[in-house]
Formats: structure tokens, sequence, C-alpha cells
């Protein structure tokens, strides 16, 4: 008989905390798969919003209708000029309706109103000296307003952010519920093995023989049941719809890549945990038996 | 072996015993007497470490219990045998399992011919599958006092370990346990069977200690 055998003979099978602690796991793995889904996606999801709004522009020009055209002029030529602006592009008369009509509806008489012209800005990587390219707009071109949508960015990112420090609270709490579990378990099961636990102590046993036996029964069983659950919410997200088919929010929800090696990792991440609070709960629980 | 030092204890409901000074050398034999409730098997547990004196200091194997870590501990109780009164096994474990426990639980080996030799020894053979809740009293016995002497214990604590048995088993493990102390151990026994002292006595220089009126003392010759 080696070892792990006769700690295994000495401490009997305590089946109902044992199987709690599994289920538990599953459970706790596969919800932590989600956490984790939208922890990456929401990083990547800010990302990219940063790089599709950070190097696009937009200068409004609101003159009146005789200065327009110049203006506009005016405003083309100091952007060409100008360091770190890679295009500049007029909008048609088309493309505004457009963008109004998502706004207002189709049946405007836009020809009636007075409004704006839009100028689509390409940016360089590294972008214009914005505070001196508005300064020049304001002195040749007053009706021209440079806007390089931070606006809109900001909120995005912001967003995204507060998403993904969500999901990893929600990362910690799925932890901290585990190991709670764990303990709890884990002093059930020693608390029922009390006459055990007193019996090896008289006979000369060490607390580590001791602790071994429940340790290792209750990582094994957490670690199988991280490792069932985080299956299951594999597959889910395999399962939910393609994001390449639409072009819905849900783009981009999900792992890529080497991104499939986190939900991989959580029964390792449950194995230790769940090793770290079982030893933790059993040295503590012995320290009361002589 | 084991050394008592000013040594006082008490339940809570005043004290058992009080200033017990006393040494058991090594390879001496002693037996511990009083009436039922006088503290012989707190005493035991003193020895043992189950129990802290409520005063004075206990010293087993040279090591001083209240400075023992708890590992030290654990390593001196591998080094004696203890027969409890209650027994004490683990009652999903077969005899045999039980009796070799001192070994298999600390990491020793366990050597099959010694458990079977051992087990022939105390009449428990026929036994050696079994589970502890279905052996009499007396076979109860003879399990606890194997799985004290398995480990070829330095020191042997024995409380009542023949209160269940005939007197023909009785001379018999009592014999073993003379046996043991010829070839060195130190054993201390606590009974009130003044007949199983004085057959000892035929055999070795026993000493007797009595608990009486608070007090551990050494008794007269007149047993
Ligand atoms: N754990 C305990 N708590 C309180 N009192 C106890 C405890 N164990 C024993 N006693 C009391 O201490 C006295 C001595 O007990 P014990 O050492 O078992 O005596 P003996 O073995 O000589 O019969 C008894 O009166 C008993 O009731
Ligand atoms: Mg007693």
């Amino acid at each position: 008989m080696n070892r792990y055998q006769i700690s295994r003979l000495v401490v009997p099978r305590s089946g109902r905390g044992v199987w709690l602690v599994g289920l538990s796991a599953a459970a706790m793995a596969f919800l932590a798969v989600f956490a984790l889904a939208l922890s990456v996606s929401a990083a990547r999801l800010a990302q990219n919003w940063q790089a599709a709004l950070s190097q696009t522009a937009t200068v409004r020009i609101s003159a009146p209708p005789e200065e327009m055209v110049e203006q506009t002029a005016i405003v083309l030529e100091v952007l060409r000029t100008t360091p770190g602006i890679a295009d500049a592009r007029e909008m048609t008369d088309d493309e505004q309706a457009g963008l109004l009509e998502a706004w207002l509806g189709p049946d405007l008489p836009l020809d009636a109103l007075p409004l704006p012209r839009l100028i689509d800005v390409t940016e360089t990587p590294g972008g214009p000296d914005r505070q001196g390219l508005r300064l020049r707009l304001s002195a040749e071109a007053p009706g021209a307003v440079y806007d390089d949508h931070t606006r809109w960015r900001r909120p995005l990112a912001e967003g995204a952010a507060r998403l993904r420090q969500l999901a990893n609270l929600s990362l910690v709490l799925i932890g901290s519920v585990m190991a709670a579990i764990v303990m709890l378990a884990s002093s059930a099961s020693l608390a029922s093995n009390a006459q055990v636990i007193r019996v090896l102590r008289l006979v000369g046993a060490q607390d580590r023989f001791i602790a071994q036996a429940f340790v290792r029964r209750m990582t094994l069983r957490a670690t199988l049941g991280a490792a069932a659950g985080a299956a299951l919410g594999a597959i889910a997200m395999l399962l939910l719809p393609d994001p390449a088919t639409g072009s819905s929010v849900l783009s981009g929800l999900g792992f890529q890549g080497i991104g499939w090696l986190l939900p991989v990792s959580l029964p390792v991440v449950t194995a230790i945990l769940a090793w770290a609070s079982a030893k933790a709960t059993a040295f503590g629980v012995l320290k009361g038996v002589t | 072996m084991i050394a008592f030092q000013d040594v006082a204890h008490d339940y809570g409901g005043g004290p058992l015993f009080r200033d017990a000074t006393i040494t058991l050398e090594k390879g001496s034999f002693h037996f511990l007497t009083g009436p039922s409730g006088a503290g012989k098997s707190t005493f035991l547990k003193l020895c043992y470490g189950e129990l802290r004196p409520t005063s004075g200091s206990v010293a087993l194997l040279g090591q001083d219990m209240n400075t023992m870590s708890r590992d030290d501990l654990a390593r001196t109780r591998q080094r004696i045998g203890i027969v409890h009164q209650d027994c004490q096994f683990l009652d999903h474990l077969t005899v045999e399992q039980n009796v070799a426990l001192p070994l298999s639980a600390t990491g020793r080996t366990v050597s099959q011919d010694n458990l079977a030799d051992l087990l022939g020894w105390v009449g428990l053979a026929g036994q050696a599958r079994a589970l502890p809740p279905t052996l009499s009293g007396g076979e109860r016995q003879r399990t606890a006092l194997a799985r004290a002497i398995i480990a070829s214990p330095e020191v042997l604590l024995a409380d009542e370990p023949t209160g269940n048995l005939d007197w023909d088993m009785s001379q018999r493990l009592v014999s073993l346990m003379v046996e043991l102390n010829r070839m060195g151990t130190a054993v201390l026994i606590a009974t009130h069977d003044m007949n199983l002292i004085r057959f000892v006595k035929t055999q070795v220089s026993a000493r007797v200690l009595r608990i009486a009126r608070g007090e551990v003392q050494t008794a007269g010759a007149d047993l």
C-alpha cells in the first residue's frame, strides 16, 4: 500500500459534501466561461471602436448660403496643408440626406433647410495638432467646427471598460463562492470524520498525512466538476449565432484564437483554488485536535 | 521516558491530583491503581499529551510537552504504544488494518508476517478481516493491545487492558507485556485488578502508583 491508498482507506468516503463540491464547481465554471467571454470581448470591442473612430473626424460648416462655397473651399485648403490630415472630402448632398433620413425620416424638404456642409476627414495615425487646427479654422472660416468624435468615442470606450470591470468582478465573485463552498464542504467532511482524525493523531499520524486525504478528494472533485462545467460553457459559446452572418451587437462576443485557452484554464485555476481552500480548512480544524 | 514535574489536573470540579512528581525510567514496569473515578485515565492522557496539565509540566521521551510542536508530538507518539480504555478503533477498517494503523498511517512499512504472528499471539487470527463493531469486548481489548505494540514502542501505556478478559487471557496478554518490558520497553498499566498486579510481581520487579486523596503515591509492599 502506498501513502495515497492508505490515506484513502482511513478516511471514509463522505458522499454528499464532496458531490456538492463537484456540482458547484461545474456550475461556477459554466458561469465563469461567460464572464470570461464578456471580459475579453469588452476589451476587444473597446479596441475596435477606438480604432474605427480615432482616425476619423468631421468638419461642420454653418454659414450663410452665399458664403458657403467660399468657406468650404478655404476649409479644404486649410486641411490639405495641415500635417496629420491624410484625406479630406466634401460629403455629397445625397450622403448628407442619407445621414439625416435616419433621424428625421425620408419626406423632409431638405432643399428648403439651411443645412451645414460636412467634410469627412481622415487623420494620419499621428493625427494633426487639433488645437492649432481649430485656431486656424476659426480665423479663416469662422463657420467651421472641427469634430474629432471624442464626444462619441469616450462614452463607448468607457462603457466597454465598465463592462469589462463588471465581468472581472463577476469572475472574482465566482471564485470566492467556489472557495467558500470548498471550505464549507471540507469543514463538514472533517467534522463528520472527527473520530477518524482523533484516532489518526493518537497513533502518531502527522497533520500533513491526515489533511492529504481530505484535500486530495476535494481538489479532485472540484477539478472534475470545473472541467465538465467549462466544457459545457465552451460548447454553449460555440453554439452562439455566428457573428459574421449579422451586424448585431453580438458580433465579437466570444473567444478567438488563443483566447480559447482561457476557458481551458478554468479547471486548473479551480484546482489551485480548491486545493488551497481545503488545505487551509483542514489545518485549521486539525489544530483543535490534540 | 516519562517525567511529571509538580503536575496537577482539574477538569473544573476540583483537582484530581496535585504536586505529582514522578519519573518512569527506561525499562521500568509500573502499575497505576486507585478507585474508579480517581483519575487513572486522566493520568495516562497527560502522559501522551491528549490532555495538558492544569499546572506543572510533563516530559515524554525527554521532550517537554508544553513546548512540543504538533509534528513533534506526532513523532513522539510513533514511539509509544497506547491501549485506550475505549479502544479507539476506525470502525470501517478491518481488525488487521486497525492493528497495522500505527505503521501505515505514519509512512512505515507493514510486514504481513509480523502482523499475522501478532494477531495469532493475541488469538485473533480468525478475526483478521472482521470489523471492530462485530467483536466481543475481550476481542476488542486484544486488538487494542496488538495495535499498541505492533510498532515496537519504547513506552507502552495501557488503560484497564484486561477489564473484559477472562483470567487465562489476562495472564497471556500481561505476559506479552512483561516480555516486551524485558526487551526494554517501559510499561505503565492502569488497573484495579490486584490479582494481575500480584501475578506480574512474581515475574518482574513492578512498582505500584496509587491515586488517593488527591495525590499520586508510591504504594507500600502490602499488596
Ligand atoms: N473530559 C472530562 N471532563 C470533565 N470531567 C471528567 C472528564 N473526564 C473525566 N472526568 C472526571 O474526572 C474523574 C476521573 O476520571 P478518570 O480519569 O476517567 O478516572 P479513572 O480512569 O480512574 O476511573 C471522574 O470523576 C470523571 O468523571
Ligand atoms: Mg479510566
